[in-house]
């Protein structure tokens, strides 16, 4: 067993494991954050896609003692003082989403990529970097245009400023 | 229409939940003590098991138990089952091998369960799997569909030619006789390909066991916990239905693929009383690739006659269908009743007959997924119909609208009487979508650019909403296909409405509830849906066959007859009126021709404290319950037309446009019916253009993981252009048809029309892969310039 | 996973005392072949030396004509770094290009190269830039790197520390991507250095990455496309899989090699 010591969704946690422990068994088993997914064995599906240090990583392909010291934000650490984020509220107006199953590694790699790419997105560049997640649902029509939608929403927050002023 | 009524686009009620990380799937349910199951899996596709010696393995750390097919056996644990019977040409029932929750004697495919350990941790589990030593006799495998039957190796002795039944349906001296007086027969062979469903949450099951109240739960990623219960307690024996308790809390996807009872669950339930402890498995993705229910694999000639004029007279088809190794619940009646009764398609066919030898093979099982039976089905017919308007030198629309049934209702020969639709409309607004009349320019564009341009159609039927219970008995199912509901109202006028239906991605605990909303004229906050639990509901038929909005819905919509009948009486009490005069709309109880109203609240509440009536004559509280049986199935139907653009270089197909017009009656929320449609149509995509489940001879699966299966990804498909024609259903009083599977449906023939289009009608099977693209344009090119 | 001790040196020197001392010791770079190897009980290292803590192994820098990016740098960090986008920009798209953008995150340019997995994407680089591997120990040649399939140079107890990449005057990267895996089916790296032209391709070889000496002639007359018109890559020691036959993957040699070129010519 080995003691590892991380911030999680902006609390600090502490967790003694086995060296074999995934991040995503940390948080599911250990933290009880079962908002992260597993979906496959073998890299691909993204369900389990969190942010590391405000990058999208794959918890299931990552140890959790690799990670002693990071800040790690999930699904549920999106939503700040129990209002949604723009992209949680956009995958919702747009029915972004319909099992479910995938929709937290959906979201976690939404907002990776508006801060990668910024807030004007084209289609083309949305299905492109959504290569590391995959829905057997949505077909993904309307995850692409949440992520456009939500996009847009998370550069707003100058908007509706200048609108008042207009 | 309110903003939450009938037609609204509602945003979904569960969604909340799911977008905070807040939904509860099996795998997220722990419970106090509980022990984890890992199953030791067949290597082989078959084999004898001469022995399995579990010594070294038992005193492994942390092992709690370790079980064999023979402990199953001493329990009197039943296997699983098979719940529709077909019978032969000739009437002799099909022969069917008994299915063993773990081994007993034999492995019939890679996968297949050898024994179960549990342990401590998954780890342990694990590693204690590595121990055992299971002497095998290794045999020759079957895994050929087309070649099952004259294989040598027996998978099951009960069908020594493999053969678990051959089956026929309609008229062989009428079609013989069409295809005698035909002017022209269009004849193709078509291999539809086998599908992994790949539901993203995998399967996963918690059992535990209650030694005071001697009750069993198991939570479970089930599309149907009370057939679940239903088949674990009568079937299979686990325990009486009042003491299993089965729970499928929030399912992530199951296209099919989660009705099945599957050895897991079986296992894990009854392990869970044998150590005591609450039990869980999760099967991780390789693990469902091996052994969740596979789809679709079928191989299939067909012949479509036509006279003079390009009328269809006649089609005969011939198919052998895969089971797999095992019949999974409900497989044998995917390439039987779920298939040939759609071979009419959308088109007027005086006769049609088809048969089906459905074959053992070691190979995972096959059963149910999305579409199951009817997209093989459209297959055949709409990739005829497009060859032979080809062959007849004929617009493949035009042709097809001269052929569509045009009078309702209309009986085709293969079972089905069509209810009510108009095919055509829908066509002339594909066309309008699709820009059917700019198709040559873009097609000339898109050769300057060195590319091949193709358009294709398919214009689907399905038989959905399964369906009446009296019909499908006839046809050997084992149980009725009515749906449950409850209405629960409480004292302040709030509602609970319990259904047999179950959610795993449909969104019914918000269409429903506007269908509550909309009748009772009441918040659709105030109206919550609780299914998936057999505890709470009674008993339901589950989600499958689009059947949960025109069976499941209808049953809730008698349910809130019921519920008003029964408010109109406490009305009259309180309003001091005579029950006839008491109209309900927009949430009151009304005394016609007066000011004198009741809202629905109040009249609940007066429901409850039953101060204004005698409670001999009129008994308190409000609650109704219904059971709905349909009349019919329905009949979905629609036009999709694909558009796409070859590169001859590498062969990479890309998808430029997708014009779908679907007829699903009347619809509840369009949002919700739009992004099934969406669904759909991706995964008829993936069957067309990437997804191919493939054995070797050896029977080893060698697409086993996402590395080599592969799914849809956003950068693989367009965006659709839907668009809905409505023609209400006559056979439920919602008037809607359903919509879960028409894009499974609907997608494959597009595609693959679509190609052939652009290749000078150059054959390709599915999936049409690069490879397989470009070699086909190759053919195409040296043809067209030999030409 | 079966069970392993976890370490995690600060500095490669330090990492290599661990590879040294413990038995069965495995490096962890980004874990993302390794990991996934590990979930299957495919591989069982009694211990893995993590170098995620390793700050000497991390970095891009320009030093004279080349490009020194530290083994541990990751995949995304070589796609987003000016110094790579302005000095060899084929590098940064290759790197763009690789997994899918989480995997591009964690996973490593020095596990990758370490790795010399038939389908990566950075050998092809290596090879066509003639790179050099620079270990804790020596100075490899990309040409002496690459000695089979996942094979490399390295020899026990050595730890890859940076990759030197020496600038080219045009130099692009054409892939054409397994459909299920996104790793690369076929991968063209062409480089022009001086008068010297490399063609290296990967996803493609029996034996991983290889040059194509037929392209490389062709392209030094001009470096150009179109003088790989007509040129087809013999299929004789091409891989075949369910996914791509001998045939087509050889047809796409040519395809990706012209892309590759178009796309180092602007054109």
């Amino acid at each position: 067993m080995a003691t590892v010591s991380m911030t999680v969704n902006g609390k600090a946690v502490t967790g003694t494991i086995d060296p074999r422990t995934l991040l995503v068994q940390f948080l599911r088993e250990n933290l009880r954050l079962t908002g992260t997914h597993v979906g496959c064995d073998t890299s691909q599906c993204g369900a389990c896609v969190v942010h590391v240090d405000g990058k999208a990583i794959k918890s299931c392909t990552t140890l959790a003692l690799s990670l002693e010291g990071a800040s790690v934000t999930t699904i549920e650490g999106l939503a700040v003082d129990g209002s949604l984020h723009p992209m949680q509220e956009a995958f919702r107006e747009h029915h972004g989403l319909q099992c479910g199953f995938c929709t937290p590694g959906m979201i976690m790699a939404a907002v990776d990529i508006v801060n990668r790419r910024g807030h004007a997105l084209d289609e083309q560049t949305i299905r492109e970097d959504l290569d590391g997640n995959i829905c057997r649902c949505t077909g993904y029509h309307n995850i692409v245009k949440a992520i456009a939608a939500g996009a847009e929403a998370m550069g707003g927050k100058a908007k509706p400023a200048r609108q008042a002023a207009e | 229409m309110s903003a939450t009524g009938i037609g609204a686009s509602v945003r979904r009620k569960e969604d909340h939940r799911f977008i905070t990380g807040q939904g509860r799937y099996t795998d997220d349910i722990n419970r106090p003590g509980q022990a984890h199951a890992y199953f030791l899996r067949s290597p082989h596709a078959h084999a004898t098991i001469n022995t399995i010696d579990t010594k070294a393995a038992a005193k492994m750390p942390g092992v709690l138990g370790i079980f064999t097919g023979d402990d199953l056996t001493a329990d009197k644990v039943g296997g699983l089952i098979c719940g529709w019977m077909i019978h032969n040409k000739d009437g002799s029932p099909m022969r069917a091998g008994a299915h063993p929750a773990l081994a007993q004697g034999k492995v019939r495919y890679v996968g297949d369960h050898v024994c179960v350990i549990v342990a401590e941790t998954l780890a342990q589990a694990r590693d204690a799997s590595e121990a055992i030593v299971v002497d095998y006799s290794v045999l020759p495998a079957v895994v050929d569909t087309a070649s099952a039957a004259k294989a040598k190796t027996v998978v099951h002795a009960e069908a020594p030619d493999n053969t678990v039944f051959n089956w026929h349906l309609g008229n062989k001296d009428e079609t013989e006789k069409a295809f005698k007086a035909a002017k022209h027969v269009t004849k193709l062979d078509i291999v539809n390909n086998r599908l992994v469903p790949n539901p993203m949450e995998p399967r996963a099951a918690v059992g535990d066991y209650d030694q005071g109240e001697g009750a069993f739960t198991l939570y479970t990623t089930s599309q149907n916990p009370h057939v679940a219960r239903l088949v674990l307690s009568a079937f299979i024996g686990i325990a009486p239905e009042n003491k299993l308790r089965v729970i499928a809390p929030d399912v992530g996807g199951g296209f099919g693929s989660k009705i099945f009872i599957y050895a897991e669950e079986t296992v894990c339930v009854w392990v869970a009383k044998k150590v005591g402890r609450p039990v869980k498995w999760t099967s991780d993705r390789s693990e469902a690739f091996l052994s969740d229910a596979h789809g679709r694999d079928h191989v299939t000639h067909a012949e479509l006659a036509t006279d003079a004029e390009g009328k269809i007279t006649g089609l005969r088809v011939k198919t052998t269908a895969n089971l797999g190794a095992y019949l999974s619940t409900f497989s044998s009646s995917v390439p039987t009743y779920l298939y040939a009764p759609l071979l009419s398609g959308s088109y007027d066919i005086p006769a049609i007959y088809a048969e089906v030898d459905a074959v053992y093979t070691n190979t995972a099982p096959v059963d149910a997924y999305r579409g199951a039976g009817r997209p093989e089905a459209t297959f055949v017919v709409e990739r005829l119909v497009e060859v032979a308007a080809r062959e007849l030198g004929k617009d493949p629309a035009k042709f097809r609208m001269q052929n569509y049934i045009k009078k309702f209702p209309h009986q085709t020969p293969v079972i089905m009487m069509y209810d009510a639709g108009n095919y055509g409309a829908a066509m002339k607004k594909a066309l309008e979508i699709i820009d059917y009349k700019g198709v040559g320019k873009r097609k000339r564009d898109s050769a300057r650019n060195g590319k091949l341009r193709g358009i294709g159609f398919s214009s689907y039927i399905e038989a959905c909403g399964i369906a009446p219970s009296a019909a499908v008995g006839s046809l050997g199912a084992g149980v009725g296909l009515w749906e449950s509901a409850e209405v629960r109202v409480n004292p302040i006028g709030t509602v609970e409405v319990l259904t047999g239906s179950h959610s795993h991605g449909q969104g019914h605990e918000t269409t429903f509830a506007q269908l509550v909303s909309d009748r009772l004229g009441i918040p659709i906050e105030n109206v919550s849906i609780v299914h998936g639990d057999t505890d709470k509901v009674q008993m339901g038929m589950g989600t499958y066959g689009s059947r949960s909005g025109a069976v499941g819905m209808s049953a809730i919509f008698r349910a809130v007859d019921k519920v008003i009948a029964k408010g109109k009486k406490v009305a009259a009490y309180v309003l001091e009126a005579d029950e006839a005069d008491i109209d309900f709309a927009d949430g009151h109880f009304k005394v016609k021709g007066t000011d004198k109203a009741l809202d629905f609240g109040s009249c609940a509440l007066q429901a409850y404290v039953a101060h204004k009536f005698n409670g001999q004559d009129l008994e308190p509280g409000l609650k109704e319950g219904a059971f709905y049986d349909p009349t019919n199935f329905t009949f979905p139907a629609g036009v999709h037309i694909c558009e796409l653009e070859i590169d001859p270089a590498t062969g990479v197909t890309h998808i430029e446009r997708w014009a779908a017009v679907d007829d699903f009656g009347n619809v509840i929320n369009p949002m919700i019916v739009e992004g099934q449609v969406h669904g759909g149509i991706a995964q008829g995509v993936g069957q067309a253009l990437l997804e191919g489940a493939k054995y070797n001879s050896d029977g080893q699966l060698v697409t086993a993981s996402f590395m080599d299966y592969c799914m849809p990804r956003a950068g693989d498909l367009p965006s659709f252009d839907v668009g809905m024609t409505v023609t209400p259903c006559p056979s439920n009083p919602l008037g809607i048809k359903g919509c879960g599977e028409a894009g499974a449906i609907a997608a494959p023939p597009a595609v693959i029309n679509a190609i052939t289009d652009a290749l000078g009608h150059e054959d390709i099977a599915m999936p049409a892969t690069p490879q397989a693209v470009w070699r086909a344009a190759q053919k195409s090119l040296k043809r067209m310039a030999a030409e | 996973m079966y069970a392993f001790t976890f370490h995690r040196p600060a500095t490669a020197r330090q990492a290599a005392g661990l590879l040294a001392k413990k038995e069965d010791a495995k490096l962890l770079a980004g874990g993302h072949t390794l990991l996934p190897t590990m979930k299957q009980r495919l591989a069982s290292p009694g211990a893995l030396v993590d170098l995620g803590g390793c700050a000497d192994l991390k970095g891009i820098e320009r030093k004279g004509r080349t490009v020194v990016i530290g083994a541990m740098t990751t995949h995304a960090e070589v796609a987003a770094s000016p110094v790579v986008q302005e000095a060899i920009p084929g590098l940064a798209y290759l790197a763009s290009h690789i997994g899918d953008p989480h995997v591009r995150n964690r996973g490593t340019i020095g596990g990758s190269v370490a790795n010399n997995d038939p389908a990566a994407d950075y050998p092809a680089a290596c090879l066509a830039l003639g790179a050099t591997i620079v270990t804790n120990k020596r100075k490899v040649g990309a040409d002496e790197f690459f000695t089979g399939l996942y094979e490399t140079a390295l020899e026990e107890g050595e730890i890859i520390t940076k990759i030197v990449f020496p600038l080219a005057s045009k130099a692009a990267y054409a892939k054409f991507r397994n459909p299920a895996s996104r790793y690369a089916l076929v991968g063209v790296f062409v480089a022009k250095r001086g008068s010297d032209v490399r063609v290296a391709v990967t996803g493609a070889g029996e034996g991983g990455v290889f040059r194509w000496p037929e392209a490389e002639a062709a392209l030094k007359t001009r470096f150009a496309a179109k003088s790989l018109d007509g040129l087809k890559a013999s299929a004789k020691g091409i891989n075949a899989d369910m996914h791509a036959d001998a045939e087509y993957r050889a047809h796409l040699i040519g395809v990706m090699a012209k892309e590759a070129v178009a796309r180092a010519t602007g054109k």
